[in-house]
């Protein structure tokens, strides 16, 4: 993210219909959070370097036949922006529904039910089953570190953990690995999370991930609750925030 | 070096290959070699020694000649012939003064060769890659001497832009624009980076430019560098083209050995190096931010854009990244001018473009022809037609980003516009040919499969939409099908279109969509012998098969 200077100048545009102001440099998602105006995301997380990935953030804008990701597009004088539409909610389902059809979500069983992202929004969006055949594939859950778990199945490739462990705690423990729909996550040089020399045990990437893949060891069912309110705070101690 | 140093090199290569009376070019590019051209050559230079006539006859290694299907192609004079064996070298070196060889006659006056305008190739099949001494008796680094002395920047970008040259790596961006973006950039620092990570199934014009005039690339990318202002260059090369790689490091070393990359290029204060950097086999890093994070040693993953790499890209600094082919068009621009560019092509695609010919055609092989000729001519002049008998069914454009193109439309121009209009796009020049035997929809099946295999994953779109495609595609094709298949693939190909993150996956569903639009009846075909709905199984044993756990 990058630090807005005090010079920066001040630009107004229009989302939603409402006339906003904002700081030259800010993304639209940005001035959309201040103003309370609620776009969905998944990658995206205030302290973390873009991502782009989930496409859940895309936005219209007005004299753009595009759609544009909100946490990627930097606000111009008089932009008008659309956040939601019959079209935009129909996309942002469709990639839940893909979400859901890629690996294996089971809620009823997850130490996350109740407090999942994935989760939460596939409830906004209206998301009452899932039209695409599933994938079913077979994948495994990384039990060998002494208090965290990676359960690939619940795995969204967010890359949060990948980033938050490479940029806030420094250790870069985390990667992805194969690409296209054999992605996934990694601890070093894909061994098991408990033999690894660089993991620091911080638990960052627990408390930031969306989803029930990460989590700690010995919660049951909608257990897990995790807290993410460290994130803004080291941001803005490291001088980053605005 | 300096320039009158290079003039002399020049005039001296060129006094030595007039001492020879005759001349036998072997082509040695990846097609040629496949079929043994190295051994012809080792053959055909015995045979010249055998004869003694070492100083008479001049035996050397050649690029791509074109008609790749009849290769070996060895020219003696002015003789074409093809499928040569290593034991055909006596009789070629006899004919040389004596009748020509009737039973390995390839005749140069079918359309094949008379209907071709070369500007990228035209040295192509003329000089040996590997000697800076034929490429300069050929005129190679005249542009650049040309551009150095006697241009400014900011001159050499208005003729660029007044040739109205565009981007040969699929977009047709407008290459004047993008390098007068690049230059207005700020920033101390910049480079040029040279595309040529060309991964389309059936494409390998990048590759026959790079095996076969190297220098032509270089000299091309100075020229891009000083019209910009960058003093640094990097050639991204796939590591599948191993022939290319050790003729652009052998160029490379040849150019900065002679002073022509490096300090002071020609006496002038200009300076400019130039790096290889090898792909690992991605086809993403073909798209320009991928391939940009490659090269910094980083995961080929695209970023969104803006910013784009003119503002900043490599390190973070300004830089002007074009296609192989784009930059083998400089030279010609800068020695022939702006009009004599503009001359050639339609109005809004100028010059000529490369294509590599495959599939159902009698003439596979690489082309080049003016911008505007229309795909009937390609197919039935110059390709030959479709052998055996058979109709024709549809081109393929494009490769994995293209589209299938049926017989109603074959008399339209190639030209960018054009193609798009058909819902196909030029792409770096594959052309696949199909006859009737073809089904389309494993055609679509085909390219989704292999946009599925290399989508890097990133963006959700992409990665599971290209999956859940390919399965419906698979489906199909395997005769599973069910009613609602069609509309969902619309659905799914309407939304990876127009939400994936970068160009991989916006153009993945093109072979998808433009075969449902001309040939929505054999996917009809198919769904009829389906069996009742609901007896299918949701995935096939192939994709089941890719399911890895990590």
């Amino acid at each position: 993210m990058k630090a807005v200077s005090a010079t920066a100048a001040s630009l107004t545009l229009n989302i939603d219909g409402q006339d906003l102001s904002c700081r030259a440099g800010e993304t639209i998602l940005e001035v959309a959070r201040e103003n309370g105006i609620a776009i969905p995301t998944l990658c995206w997380l205030e302290g973390l370097s873009l991502w782009g990935g989930c496409r859940l953030c895309l936005v219209e804008i007005a004299g753009s036949p595009k759609l544009h990701a909100a946490c990627a597009t930097v606000c111009t004088e008089g932009l008008h922006v659309t956040t939601n539409s019959p079209r935009l909610t129909h996309y942002r389902r469709m990639i839940v529904e893909m979400l859901l059809s890629e690996r294996n979500h089971v809620c009823s069983v997850c130490v996350s039910n109740g407090h999942c992202e994935l989760q939460s929004l596939a409830q906004k969006l209206g998301v009452d089953h899932v039209s695409l055949p599933y994938r079913f594939p077979k994948l495994t859950v990384d039990n060998s570190h002494d208090l965290f778990r990676m359960d690939h199945n619940r795995c969204i490739l967010c890359t949060r953990c990948v980033r938050v462990c490479a940029e806030v705690e420094g250790a870069h423990t985390k990667d992805v690995k194969g690409r296209g729909i054999l992605a996934a996550i990694i601890q070093d040089l894909d061994q098991p999370w408990g033999d690894s020399k660089t993991c620091t045990n911080c638990g960052k990437c627990v408390n930031i991930c969306p989803t029930g893949a990460l989590t700690h060891r010995g919660t049951a069912v909608g257990e897990m609750v995790k807290k993410q309110e460290f994130l803004p705070y080291l941001t803005l101690m490291r001088g980053c925030g605005k | 070096m300096k320039a009158e140093e290079m003039l002399n090199l020049a005039e001296k290569a060129r006094q030595d290959l007039d001492h020879f009376q005759h001349h036998i070019h072997v082509c040695t590019e990846s097609g040629c070699q496949s079929s043994q051209s190295q051994a012809v050559l080792a053959s055909l230079t015995a045979e010249v020694n055998r004869r003694g006539w070492q100083d008479r006859v001049w035996v050397k290694g050649v690029g791509c000649m074109g008609l790749c299907c009849e290769g070996p192609l060895v020219k003696c004079d002015d003789r074409l012939y093809q499928r040569v064996r290593p034991q055909d070298a006596a009789d070629l070196v006899a004919s040389l003064e004596a009748e020509p060889v009737e039973r390995l006659h390839c005749d140069t006056e079918q359309p094949f060769f008379t209907r071709q305008k070369l500007v990228v190739r035209e040295n192509a099949g003329k000089i040996d890659p590997e000697s800076l001494l034929d490429c300069l008796a050929h005129g190679a680094y005249q542009g650049l001497l040309r551009v150095l002395t006697e241009m400014t920047p900011a001159a050499v970008i208005q003729e660029i832009t007044a040739s109205g040259l565009r981007g040969r790596g699929g977009a047709g961006f407008p290459t004047g624009l993008k390098w007068s973006t690049v230059a207005k950039a700020g920033g101390a620092a910049k480079y040029v980076i040279c595309n040529g990570d060309e991964g389309d199934p059936g494409a390998f014009m990048d590759r026959s430019v790079m095996e076969g005039d190297p220098h032509r690339v270089l000299e091309g990318m100075a020229i891009a560098a000083y019209a910009v202002g960058a003093d640094h260059g990097v050639i991204y090369v796939r590591a599948e083209y191993p022939l290319a790689v050790k003729r652009l490091n052998k160029a490379i070393n040849q150019a900065r050995r002679h002073e022509l990359l490096g300090l002071n290029i020609f006496g002038t204060h200009f300076q400019f190096n130039v790096e290889l950097r090898l792909g690992a086999g991605a086809f993403v890093c073909g798209e320009e931010t991928a391939l940009i994070a490659s090269v910094e040693g980083r995961r080929g993953l695209p970023r969104p854009r803006p910013p784009y790499p003119a503002n900043e890209g490599l390190y973070g600094a300004p830089t002007l990244i074009n296609n192989v082919e784009t930059f083998a068009n400089v030279p010609a621009i800068i020695q022939r001018g702006a009009a004599w560019f503009a001359g050639i092509g339609t109005a809004k695609s100028k010059g000529t473009k490369v294509f590599a010919l495959t599939g159902r055609v009698r003439n596979t092989g690489l082309i080049e022809v003016p911008m505007g000729m229309s795909l009937r001519e390609i197919i039935y002049d110059l390709a030959g037609g479709i052998p055996e008998g058979k109709a024709f069914k549809a081109v393929q454009t494009g490769g994995p980003s293209g589209g299938c193109i049926p017989a109603e439309h074959l008399d339209i121009p190639v030209d960018y516009e054009s193609l798009t209009r058909l819902g196909s796009i030029m792409g770096s020049g594959g052309m696949i040919v199909m006859d009737e035997t073809s089904n389309m929809v494993d055609v679509a099946r085909f390219f989704m499969e292999f946009c599925m295999t290399e989508s890097c994953g990133k963006c959700v779109p992409c990665r599971v939409g290209t999956w859940q495609l390919h399965g419906i595609l698979d489906r199909i094709s395997r005769g599973q099908g069910k009613s609602g298949d069609l509309n969902q693939l619309q659905e799914l190909c309407a939304m990876v279109k127009q939400t994936s993150l970068c160009g991989l996956g916006q153009s993945a569903p093109n072979p998808v969509l433009s075969t449902l639009r001309y040939f929505e009846k054999e996917y009809r075909a198919l769904l009829e012998k389906a069996p009742a709905a609901g007896a299918a199984p949701a995935n096939s044993a192939k994709t089941v098969a890719l399911e890895v756990a990590p």
